[in-house]
């Protein structure tokens, strides 16, 4: 078998998102309508452009609740991109029915050596509050940093083990541990585009018959002083006011007047198997992974805020994975665009998908989860992949929060319907340029 | 015993380059590395004399202007963009590629590229600005108003680990699928091992791949110091780096780039360029064990070494007709910390068993360091030059056998050595094992 011709499917999703843990609360909240978008709660962001986002309530979701007993210490050096990360990969787990070694003494459903694990994230901001205590520690007679006292007495304050909350890769690293996954994993760090990415190195590793299942997808918190900061000098962040109940109005995705973005968190984790794997078990999927495409885009300026004009990148992600999926761009009857409301990115994802779809490009609907969840960064492909596949799995499609009408896109407030769903495209662009494209199918009868 | 591929699954290098604290170009930095030399020194980035720490090894008479078209693109570059850049150029120079003599659209990048470098000073202003001694919190508000004030937009944006993409793929014009990873110590050899996966399927023809990081600065130091993984050597900071000395005791900062072009042989063979190297095989495997401690029989490091073989198309206990192994060189991750030097040379015996002391196996990190995330990378094109040279770097500051450590490290020499096919390990901190094996191109 070549190396491209093996069958994967998603078999478990778990979106860890504002509307708590889980691909049912996610669904639900997707198709009841309504934004999930509330006042930042972790700290005072008065101060910032958007005082509102997507944030994840201790209530909705604790990561103590997603470990075995054995692992709750391991908790306190966890960084909040780690708990959704550990939080989802429970989920899709759950959901996919498997057993792994979190389940204590039960054999495992997929050996270890067979399971990999691919998570997006983003860049870790370090605990704020917990940083500037010892920097706090450290200051000379005028009040400010001393690089001397903070060798002799200031790092002392931090704990042994404070590097590793915050490296990337810690994500991966928890979950694999968890679930004792041993087969290759990766963390792919590609801002907005890291989920989508991972999903399309899980498929290829599948693909390779280096595993048979993985845990992929992404998380990320935006919802923090430093992190906001980077969002608001890159001018992605819409700003809001004091009334939270139309605070969400803000995003407005391929509107005319669309401001900018909400920042988020969460994201989550799929459960990615080979189709052959998926039989053997006797378990349902939700789709398959048809097609997956990628590009680096041309950027007008120095770091790839904005995207050329002419810039092929995302037409090229997008063309790929319809080749690989061997589909034409009118078998697609949905899509997960980007869909930020950063006036930019709209842009190139309208002339990314005006480019493949021409003019029948109005007439397919466009599935829009950042109004409802806001955009967790490196999260967000994991959001958009787990919307798509569970739209196919019940052929509905979910409500739209957006303006009331926007120009030459299916893209306006909507509520949720039913809809004959064979394929979607999911793609997601981001500062920097990388473009990453899935389609997603439904399973024909007899593979279920 | 090769494995059998066409030439479009057969992926070559074509192009190396690296900018590292012992030179910026190949060639010094094999001198250097011949001659057993060091980059360490006291720390100039910020002051560090209290530290723990003090030195490590920087990146010295490197200007990104040197290595670019048009500087003005890349003003705002971070460090570890500048050093990418400077690694890039020369790899591009030597797989001789120029617009034209490629698709854009099939050529992209696999970068294990790291963060950029916090702009410290103005953070911990800020931070001490808005903190509430009573709450034990920062202030939002007054957090922010400090920030805006003294914080640059551009600098911020450029410390996304996305951004040595960004730069490359302007610099060069590539198009293709981009992809950055971050697995601490493995992210370059594992970005190269990807790239060359997607190579071997078709999704590409050209990958630029490697990777660049500097963790010289405040917060990276106070990291890896907190977890006492670095070195704490009090003397000359030249004999830090112990790697498999029974008196090692932690690792020495590098910083730095390595960048190769790799390419389908068919692809190469199409505009006329001269492969350096073959890549055989690529292994990746994960511990699953602890987060700060690698799993102590070498299991993992084992699997993604037997990976890579397989894939080679090698069985590592068996000998050619010359009574060779199949391997002619490893290049270690040699953290020169204790755990890893034991764990790495238990993982080998086990892969390579009774040959396993026949095989020159020595670590680079001794003389420059350890380059984090663009380790891999540089120690790949290590093992590339000791192909073309027949010759093996030696593990600088051995001087006192671990009785427990009996393979051939190359002790503090350089050594002759026919070598048609070379080894490179890396794992990361979190669980993350690399390997790529390399072989001298055959037609």
């Amino acid at each position: 078998m070549s190396r491209t011709q093996r069958r994967v499917v998603i078999s478990g999703l778990g979106p860890i998102t504002p509307a708590g843990a889980g691909i049912d609360a996610m669904w639900k909240k997707s198709c009841e309508g309504g934004s999930a978008i509330t006042r930042i709660e972790a700290f005072d962001a008065s101060g910032f452009r958007s005082r509102h986002g997507g944030g994840i309530s201790r209530e909705l979701f604790n990561v103590r609740d997603a470990v075995p007993k054995s692992y709750r210490k391991a908790t306190k050096v966890m960084a909040r991109d780690t708990e959704f990360a550990v939080g989802g990969a429970a989920a899709a787990v759950a959901d996919a029915g498997l057993l792994t070694k979190a389940a204590g003494d039960e054999p495992p459903t997929i050996a270890p050596d067979r399971m990999g694990c691919h998570i997006g994230a983003g860049l870790i901001a370090a605990d704020i509050d917990e940083l500037t205590m010892a920097l706090s520690r450290s200051v000379d007679d005028a009040g400010d940093f001393d690089y001397a006292a903070w060798g002799e007495r200031g790092m002392g304050n931090l704990t042994p083990l404070w590097l590793l909350k915050y490296l990337p890769n810690m994500l991966a690293c928890h979950v694999t541990i968890i679930h004792d996954c041993q087969a290759p994993s990766n963390t792919i760090t590609c801002a907005e585009s890291s989920a989508t990415l991972s999903i399309g190195e899980s498929m290829r590793v599948i693909q390779r018959g280096a595993a048979d299942v993985c845990l992929s997808g992404g998380c990320d918190s935006k919802l923090n002083p430093m992190a906001l900061l980077r969002q608001q000098f890159a001018d992605r962040i819409a700003e809001t006011g004091d009334d939270d109940a139309t605070a969400h109005e803000a995003v407005r995705p391929y509107a005319a007047d669309a401001d900018g973005t909400l920042a988020g968190e969460g994201g989550g984790i799929l459960v990615l198997e080979a189709l052959d794997s998926v039989r053997e078990r006797g378990v349902r999927a939700y789709a398959e992974v048809a097609g997956f495409g990628a590009a680096q885009s041309d950027c007008s300026d120095t770091v790839g805020m904005r995207f050329a004009e002419d810039d092929p990148g995302l037409e090229s992600a997008i063309r790929q994975a319809l080749r690989a999926a061997k589909l034409e761009p009118s078998d697609i009857d949905a899509i997960v665009p980007s869909g930020t409301g950063i006036p930019d990115v709209d842009a190139a994802d309208r002339r990314g998908m005006k480019a493949v779809f021409g003019d029948r490009l109005p007439e397919i609907p466009i599935i829009l989860p950042i109004p409802v969840f806001g955009l967790c960064g490196a999260g967000i492909g994991a959001i958009s992949v787990s919307i798509a596949a569970k739209a196919i799995e019940q052929q509905r499609l979910p409500a739209r929060v957006n303006a009331d009408s926007i120009e030459g896109l299916d893209a306006a407030a909507a509520d949720s319907r039913e809809a004959d769903l064979g394929s979607i495209l999911v793609f997601t662009t981001n500062l920097g340029g990388q473009s990453a494209a899935v389609v997603l199918t439904r399973i024909e009868e007899d593979a279920r | 015993m090769t494995v059998e591929r066409n030439d479009k699954e057969r992926v070559v290098i074509t192009g190396m380059g690296w900018v590292t604290p012992l030179g910026c170009d190949l060639d010094t930095v094999w001198r250097r590395l011949m001659a057993a030399d060091s980059g360490m020194a006291p720390i100039t980035r910020f002051d560090a004399a209290t530290f723990p720490t003090t030195f490590a090894a920087e990146v010295r008479d490197f200007d990104v202007d040197d290595f670019v078209d048009d500087p003005t693109i890349h003003a705002d570059a971070g460090l570890n963009v500048q050093f990418a850049l400077g690694a890039a150029r020369q790899a591009w120079t030597q797989a001789g590629l120029a617009a034209g003599s490629f698709d854009p659209l099939r050529a992209g990048l696999y970068l294990g590229a790291g963060e950029g470098v916090l702009d410290f000073d103005n953070y911990a202003g800020s931070n001490i600005a808005g903190w509430n001694d009573e709450t034990r919190r920062v202030d939002g508000v007054r957090w922010v108003e400090e920030a805006l004030k003294t914080m640059s937009a551009m600098r911020e944006i450029e410390q996304e680990p996305n951004m040595p993409l960004a730069h490359l793929g302007r610099e060069f014009g590539l198009r293709g699928p981009a992809y950055n990873c971050l697995t601490a110590c493995a992210a370059s050899t594992q970005a190269i091992g990807e790239a060359t996966d997607i190579l071997r399927r078709g999704d590409a023809d050209l990958m630029l791949s490697g990777g660049t990081h500097t963790m010289i600065h405040p917060l990276g130091v106070t990291g890896f110091n907190r977890l006492t993984a670095l070195s704490q050597h009090d003397g000359d900071p030249t004999e830090a780096s112990k790697p498999f000395d029974r008196t090692r005791g932690g690792f020495v900062m590098g910083e730095g780039s390595g960048m190769v072009v790799l390419e389908t042989l068919e692809h190469a063979r199409s505009r006329g360029a001269t492969p350096i190297v073959e890549v055989l095989g690529y292994g990746s495997s994960c511990d699953a064990y602890r987060i700060t401690d690698i799993q102590p029989d070498g299991r993992g490091a084992a699997a993604a070494m037997e990976q890579a073989l397989e894939e080679a198309g090698m069985t590592p206990t068996g000998t050619d007709a010359d009574g060779r192994p199949c391997v002619h060189y490893i290049s270690a991750h040699g953290t020169g910390t204790k755990e890893n030097d034991s764990i790495e040379t238990r993982a080998v015996k086990r892969v390579f068993g009774e040959l396993a002391p026949s095989i020159p196996m020595s670590s680079i990190k001794s003389m420059m360091g350890h380059l984090i995330a663009a380790a891999g990378a540089v120690e790949l094109i290590t093992s590339a030059m000791a192909i073309k040279h027949g010759m093996v770097p030696p593990t600088r500051n051995l001087h006192h056998p671990d009785p427990d450590l009996d393979l051939d490290y190359v002790p503090n020499e350089a050594r002759v050595a026919p070598v048609d096919v070379a080894l490179s390990n890396n794992f990361g901190f979190g669980g993350q094992n690399d390997t790529l094996v390399i072989s001298r191109f055959e037609d």
